[in-house]
C-alpha cells in the first residue's frame, strides 16, 4: 500500500515538474512569437537599425558568426583529430581535453573581457575582428569535443582496414575516418554555430554595435544580439517593439539551425 | 618441405604486446605455402590472430609492441625480405599491398561501392582512370559480387548486406593483386549462406594468391585449408597437412582440441 502511494506521489511530482518546465518554455515561445510577429514588418528586414530595421544587424551577426566559424572549424577539427588519432591518449591529451572542457563552460563575458584586453584596448576601439575572435574562442572547444567524440565512435577496424590496404595514417584519417564521422561532425558544427549566433556577452565590448550598415571589420560592427540588449533598455515604445521583433527573428534562426542539424543526423543515418 | 614453394616464412618469432611482461607468441616457426590455404586454429587467446596481424604488421598501428625473430616475404621478385625490419612508411605501404587483410567484421569505407575498390588502387598510386575502372570490375568479378553490384556501383557500400560487404572487402584487397591474403575469422559475423559464399570464394582465390585464415570453426578449417597450424597459449603446437592434423595428429593436445575435449 505504502509502496503504491509513494509511486503515485513521485509520478505526480515528476509530471508536475515536467509541466512547469515545459510550461515556461511554451510561455516564452508564445509571448515571443506573439509580440515578435505583431511588430514584424517588411521594413524590419529592409531598413538598417538607424531607420528602425534589423537588416544591418542580421548581416553583421551572420558575418561575424560565419567568420568565427572559418577560424574555429579548422582549428577545432584539427585539434579534435590530434586528440583522438595522434595523441595516443597520453597525459598531454588528458590535459588538453580538460582544458577544452573548462573553456567550454567558461562564462562568455570572461571571454569578452579577455578579447577586449587583447584586441580592443591596444587597437584603440571596438572592432568587428575582436567580436569574431571572441566568438571563435567560444566555438573552438565545442568543435574540439564533438570531433573528438564523433571520431571515437568510428570503429577501430575501419582504421585497421585502411592501413591494411596500404594507406598512410594521415590519408586514412582524412579520407576514411573523418568521412565516416562526417555526419556527426557536421551536426556538431551546426549546433555550435547556433550557439554562437545567439551570443551577446562576448560581443558587448568587443565589436559592440553599429546603427549603420557596414562591412568594415575594423569599425564597430552591427550585432543583432547587442541591439536587442540595447533596444530593450530604451524607454520608447518603438525601440521595445523592434527588440521583440529582433528577438523573434533570432529565435527563429537558432531554431532553424537546430532543426537542420537534427535533419542531417536523421537523414544520413 | 621448406623449399621455395613458400611465399612467407615465420622463423623463431616472438611477439610481445606493449606493456606486457611476457611474450604472447613464443618461438613460432611456420611456413606459408604458395597458392595454398593455411588455417590457424586454436582456442581463444592462443595467439592466432596476433600471429596473423604480425604478418602485415598491422600491430604497428598501436605503439610499443615488440617483434623478435623473422617473418620473411618471398615476393614476386623473389627478393627475400624480413618484414620485421621495415621502418619506412613507403615500405609498409608496399608490404600491405603485397599482404592484404580481411577482418572479422566487414569494414566497407563510407564511400560508394566503386570507390571502395578504387580507393586502394588510388592509394597504390594508380592514376589512370581506365586502368582503375578495369581493375575494379575485375576485382568485383573475382570476388563474385559483380553481378549484384554492377548496376549500383555509385551507391553507398553501407547499403549492402553483411555478406556482400565482406565480399566487397575481399574485392578491395584482391584488386591490389596481393601475394598473400590474411583472413581474420572472416565469416564469424555472417549467416551460414553468406559464410558458404565466402568459403567458396576463398577456395577459388588460392589460384592467384596464398591464403592464411584464422578460424574458430574447425569444420571451416578442415573444409577449406591445405595446411593447418594448431596454436595454444602462444605456442605453435603442431603444423602439417590439414588431413593429417585432423585425422591423425601427432600431439595429444591437438587431438584433444580437434575432438572438442577443450577449447
Amino acid at each position: 500500500m505504502n509502496r503504491l502511494l509513494l509511486n503515485k506521489a513521485i509520478l505526480m511530482l515528476s509530471t508536475l515538474s515536467a509541466v512547469i518546465g515545459l510550461g515556461f518554455l511554451l510561455w516564452i515561445l508564445i509571448t515571443l512569437s506573439y509580440k515578435g510577429i505583431m511588430n514584424l514588418h517588411w521594413s524590419t528586414f529592409t531598413n538598417d537599425l538607424v531607420e528602425g530595421g534589423i537588416r544591418n544587424l542580421l548581416v553583421g551577426q551572420f558575418t561575424m558568426a560565419l567568420m568565427a566559424s572559418m577560424i574555429a572549424v579548422p582549428i577545432g577539427m584539427l585539434a579534435g583529430i590530434y586528440l583522438r588519432e595522434y595523441s595516443n591518449n597520453g597525459k598531454l591529451a588528458a590535459v588538453m581535453r580538460n582544458l577544452s572542457d573548462v573553456m567550454m563552460s567558461a562564462p562568455s563575458i570572461v571571454i569578452g573581457v579577455f578579447v577586449f584586453a587583447l584586441l580592443v584596448d591596444p587597437f584603440g576601439g571596438y572592432n568587428g575582428w575582436a567580436g569574431i575572435v571572441a566568438l571563435a574562442i567560444m566555438m573552438i572547444p565545442i568543435i574540439i569535443s564533438t570531433t573528438d567524440n564523433m571520431l571515437s565512435l568510428v570503429p577501430q577496424e575501419l582504421r585497421e582496414a585502411g592501413m591494411a590496404l596500404g594507406g598512410s595514417k594521415h590519408k586514412i584519417i582524412l579520407q576514411v575516418v573523418v568521412k565516416a564521422a562526417k555526419v556527426g561532425i557536421t551536426t556538431g558544427i551546426l549546433l555550435s554555430f547556433a550557439r554562437i549566433i545567439g551570443e551577446t556577452a562576448p560581443l558587448l565590448f568587443t565589436s559592440a554595435n553599429n546603427q549603420f550598415f557596414t562591412m568594415d571589420l575594423t569599425e564597430q560592427f552591427p550585432s543583432l544580439t547587442v541591439s536587442i540588449y540595447n533596444l530593450a533598455t530604451y524607454p520608447d515604445e518603438a525601440s521595445r517593439e523592434l527588440a521583440w521583433a529582433a528577438s523573434f527573428v533570432l529565435t527563429a534562426v537558432v531554431l532553424l539551425i537546430n532543426l537542420m542539424g537534427r535533419y542531417i543526423t536523421r537523414s544520413k543515418k | 618441405m621448406r623449399t621455395n614453394s613458400m611465399i612467407m616464412e615465420v622463423k623463431d618469432f616472438y611477439f610481445t604486446y606493449a606493456g606486457a611482461s611476457a611474450p604472447s607468441l613464443k618461438n613460432i616457426n611456420l611456413p606459408i605455402e604458395k597458392n595454398k590455404i593455411t588455417a590457424l586454429i586454436g582456442p581463444s587467446g592462443c595467439g592466432k590472430s596476433t600471429l596473423l596481424r604480425s604478418m602485415n604488421r598491422i600491430h604497428d598501428l598501436y605503439p610499443g609492441n615488440k617483434y623478435e625473430g623473422e617473418i620473411k616475404l618471398y615476393d614476386h621478385r623473389e627478393e627475400i625480405e624480413n618484414i620485421l625490419n621495415i621502418k619506412k612508411e613507403n615500405d609498409f605501404i608496399r608490404l600491405r599491398q603485397a599482404v592484404g587483410m580481411i577482418f572479422q567484421k566487414p569494414t566497407p569505407f563510407p564511400m560508394s561501392i566503386y570507390e571502395n575498390v578504387a580507393y586502394g588502387l588510388k592509394l597504390a598510386g594508380i592514376k589512370d582512370k581506365s586502368e582503375i575502372e578495369g581493375r575494379v570490375e575485375k576485382a568485383l568479378q573475382d570476388a563474385a559480387i559483380w553481378g549484384e553490384t554492377k548496376d549500383r556501383l555509385k551507391e553507398s557500400a553501407m547499403g549492402l548486406s553483411g555478406g556482400q560487404q565482406q565480399r566487397l572487402c575481399i574485392a578491395r584487397a584482391v584488386a591490389l593483386k596481393p601475394d598473400v591474403l590474411l583472413f581474420d575469422e572472416p565469416t564469424s559475423a555472417l549467416d551460414p549462406i553468406s559464410t558458404g559464399a565466402i568459403e567458396e570464394l576463398i577456395a577459388e582465390l588460392k589460384n592467384d594468391v596464398s591464403v592464411v585464415i584464422v578460424t574458430h570453426n574447425m569444420q571451416q578449417a578442415s573444409r577449406l585449408s591445405n595446411y593447418t597450424a594448431f596454436m595454444y597459449l602462444g605456442d605453435l603446437i603442431e603444423y602439417g597437412e590439414t588431413d593429417k592434423i585432423f585425422l591423425n595428429p601427432s600431439v595429444k593436445l591437438t587431438e584433444d582440441y580437434i575432438t572438442g575435449r577443450f577449447g
